[in-house]
């Protein structure tokens, strides 16, 4: 078969104004940290420089929360909750505005492919606040009590993978229930949160109701663990978060945790296996499978593997990988050279305990960070690859002859946050999501994100819910 | 003259009533500080076992009909009406309660039986959703249950909180562990009886007694305990439960309503399922 060959079609990087430097967002101003420590954040596609970005220590941290909590206590807790709403719709229509810059920054801070960005991360993330913009004075219907209050001050702390979706799935829900936060977003991708700043102060959001500090893990935890925070929301490795758990045992905070996973997408004999094959290639290439609630294990029947398998190398022939920026590119950089090392650990294992490894024939571009697609044949459920979550382009192939097999295997992990259903008949769809445990099941589609749709995990994935009415008891007292 | 029967108070594990496995006991003496009953000192190997009943029972407990669960349920609050009289003679042994108070108790915590009885069938309706997501889907919201659950109840009143934090943990398709109060155990006692005669099924409720603070590091150490009801534990404790549950998540609560939804749907998760709409 002729291979079509896409004409380079890139966005213009000159959409986006970066500065050479930011501070830190706080009282409604960006002011330097005290200390004046600075980080640098990269393209992971390029390895360039893209700005230099100011450290968050103990001193800024305690400046942060005090500024939430002023705005708390002075503005935001006695506003109307009608006003409250108009602010998160006046944010999510600027956002819209301004959905281009936006989608062109994630890109370069986080290499992930522009036509992500552009169609899924901002328009879902301008979406999350205009979902909870219309939730701010409609609390008393959401079934969670007739006149239920925020915490206070939420410390939100959220992942490389999608930095933008991710801060509107932590401020959106926060300032429709009535707190306000200070949000860290991750050390490698900080950009498009400081930008998200700059809205804040378009859409005259009072000074305090939301500051974002930039650092790493050292600054996460000044957070955490600062006596005037009330509420904690986290969202990252399985890890951190049970630190998190331990850390406010002995405290009043109350958490919601969104944390890993170990999906598995189970393909029934009778499946559309064409489909099928579009949903476990979305399922575990989107975002270069930086996904939380990936498809990175899957599931056949044993009757059809051979025919899936074919299909899938085929069509995984057809993914285009590099620059990011071009509108053509399916998968984008690894985000960090930190992340494709363990990535590359973790496939490594995969040789090393007997697994059988593919990839298709495809060119890496030489500098950056990349990885490509990969699957694994002949896993077996102890592997390191069937266990151990590895986000990165690479899925870990099982099979079963049973349906109880195929639910037995599913739920042998201590994760479970997603789960993939394909089949034709509707009773097997309904019958295998009631027996998976996990939070969010696809049943003939994948890696479907709603704002009216509430996301988050059973057992080791983490605690509460986001979106839909079931995710504004996170930020409710009383709830939990 | 007659001389009483005087009861053994024993473990209810697995639809059985054994003793210890540790073999030992501990001398529980009423209000006035007279004799009352040796219970067990439950062990470490006695919460393993109750664990593997609850984890075992929890599948078909959970899929039982929610109207079948409520029947259950229903068939409880039945069987302590006609033992009332040995929960009010216990209560005021234990307690030190006045008859009316301990009969008082003795009621409503047959009356919550039936409350959360009534919920079972219901509880899916209120706290599950359809979501209008922006798509060509069908995607809505179920509240399952989280599976094993141990549950630390508080002291006084003894038997109307055993009944306000178990009752709402089964409603739910859970499975339980109650540790009695180590003080006023015997209600404990006396209500495994009454679920072993309710058609409840052998795992659902395991009961055990012996020392809160050993039953607090075991039951918060161990990895196949889903979730905790709080209630009865001091600050201290509760700390320690959440250190130690953080191992694997633990959803830990505690609850000052006798009566709330909130006992049910924290001990549940919430399931969203998508599926495309088309032809």
């Amino acid at each position: 078969m002729n291979k079509f060959e896409y004409a380079p079609a890139p966005e213009s990087a000159a959409l986006v104004d970066i500065k050479s430097q930011y501070g830190l967002f706080m009282n409604g101003k960006f002011i330097a940290a005290k200390a004046g420590k600075t980080f640098t954040t990269i393209n992971p596609a390029t390895e360039e420089v893209l700005a230099k970005i100011a450290y968050a220590e103990l001193a800024d941290v305690n400046l942060a929360v005090t500024s939430a909590r002023n705005a708390f206590t002075k503005v935001w807790s006695k506003m109307p909750p009608a006003e409250r709403g108009k602010y998160l719709f006046r944010i999510a229509r600027i956002l819209q505005e301004r959905s281009r810059e936006f989608a062109v920054l994630e890109t370069l801070d986080n290499g992930k492919p522009i036509r992500e960005t552009r169609d899924t991360d901002i328009p879902l993330a301008a979406a999350h606040f205009f979902y909870h913009a219309g939730w701010a004075d409609k609390l008393s219907y959401a079934g969670h009590g007739a006149n239920p209050k925020p915490y206070g001050v939420a410390a939100q702390i959220i992942p490389w993978n999608f930095p933008m979706l991710m801060l509107a799935w932590k401020i959106a829900p926060a300032l429709a229930t009535g707190n306000t936060v200070v949000l860290k977003p991750a050390e490698t991708t900080p950009l498009t949160a400081l930008l998200f700043a700059e809205v804040c102060q378009q859409a005259g959001l009072p000074a305090g109701v939301v500051n974002i500090i930039t650092g790493d893990g050292a600054t996460g935890s000044h957070l955490v663990n600062h006596p005037d925070v009330d509420k904690v929301a986290f969202t990252g490795s399985t890890g951190v978060g049970k630190a998190i758990a331990k850390a406010i045992a002995g405290t009043k905070k109350s958490a919601t945790l969104e944390l890993g996973g170990k999906g598995a997408n189970i393909v029934f004999e009778d499946a559309a296996i064409d489909e099928a094959v579009e949903g476990i290639v979305n399922g575990i290439f989107f975002n270069q499978g930086h996904v939380c609630c990936a498809g990175s294990r899957l599931l056949i029947q044993e009757n059809v593997q051979d025919e899936v398998l074919e299909k899938l190398k085929n069509r995984m022939n057809l993914i285009r990988i590099g620059n990011p920026m071009d509108k053509n590119t399916d998968l984008g950089a690894i985000n960090s050279a930190a992340q494709l090392s363990r990535i590359k650990d973790l496939a490594d294992s995969g040789d090393i305990e007997g697994a059988m490894r593919w990839s298709p024939n495809c060119t890496l571009p030489s500098s950056g960070f990349w990885y490509a697609p990969t699957i694994f044949t002949g896993v077996s459920q102890s592997h390191r690859i069937a266990r151990e979550e590895i986000f990165g382009p690479v899925l870990s192939v099982l099979t079963f002859r049973t349906p109880q097999e195929a639910i037995d295997k599913a739920n042998n992990t201590p994760y479970g946050l997603s789960a993939g259903v394909w089949s034709d008949k509707g009773s097997r769809i309904l019958w295998t999501a009631k027996r998976l445990r996990a939070g969010v099941i696809w049943a003939n589609t994948f890696n479907k994100f709603d704002p009216a749709s509430p996301f988050g995990g059973y057992k080791e994935s983490g605690w509460g819910r986001e979106g839909g009415r079931h995710g504004l008891s996170g930020y409710l007292k009383g709830q939990y | 003259m007659r001389i009483d029967v005087m009861k053994t108070y024993k473990l209810f594990i697995n639809g059985s009533f054994p003793r210890s496995e540790s073999g030992r006991v501990y001398e529980v003496k009423d209000a006035k500080g007279k004799f009352l009953a040796n219970p067990c000192l439950g062990s470490r190997k006695d919460l393993r076992e109750s664990v593997v009943a609850a984890r075992t029972a929890h599948h078909g407990w959970s899929s039982a009909t929610a109207f079948n669960r409520g029947q259950v349920l229903y068939r409880v609050a039945e069987i302590m009406q006609g033992r009332s009289d040995q929960f009010v003679a216990e209560i005021i042994a234990q307690e030190g309660a006045t008859p009316i108070s301990a009969k008082t108790q003795v009621q409503s915590a047959i009356d919550t039986w039936v409350w959360y009885a009534g919920w079972c069938d219901k509880i899916d309706s209120i706290s599950g959703s359809t979501n209008p997501v922006s798509g060509p889907y069908y995607n809505f919201s179920i509240p399952e249950s989280l599976g094993v659950v141990a549950i630390f109840a508080d002291a006084k009143p003894s038997l109307l909180n055993l009944v306000a934090s178990l009752a709402p943990i089964i409603a739910s398709g859970n499975t339980a562990i109650l540790i009695a109060n180590e003080k006023n155990p015997l209600c404990a006692i006396t209500l495994a009886e009454c679920i072993s005669t309710s058609d409840v099924p052998a795992g659902v409720v395991n009961v055990l007694t012996g020392k809160f603070d050993q039953f607090i590091s075991w039951a918060g150490a161990h990895m196949d305990i889903d979730g905790i009801d709080a209630t009865g534990v001091s600050k201290g404790e509760l700390t320690e439960l959440k250190e130690l549950g953080a191992e694997n998540l633990k959803r830990i609560y505690s609850f000052s309503e006798l009566q709330s939804t909130k006992r049910m749907t924290n001990f549940m998760e919430v399931k969203t399922v998508w599926h495309p709409i088309g032809i």
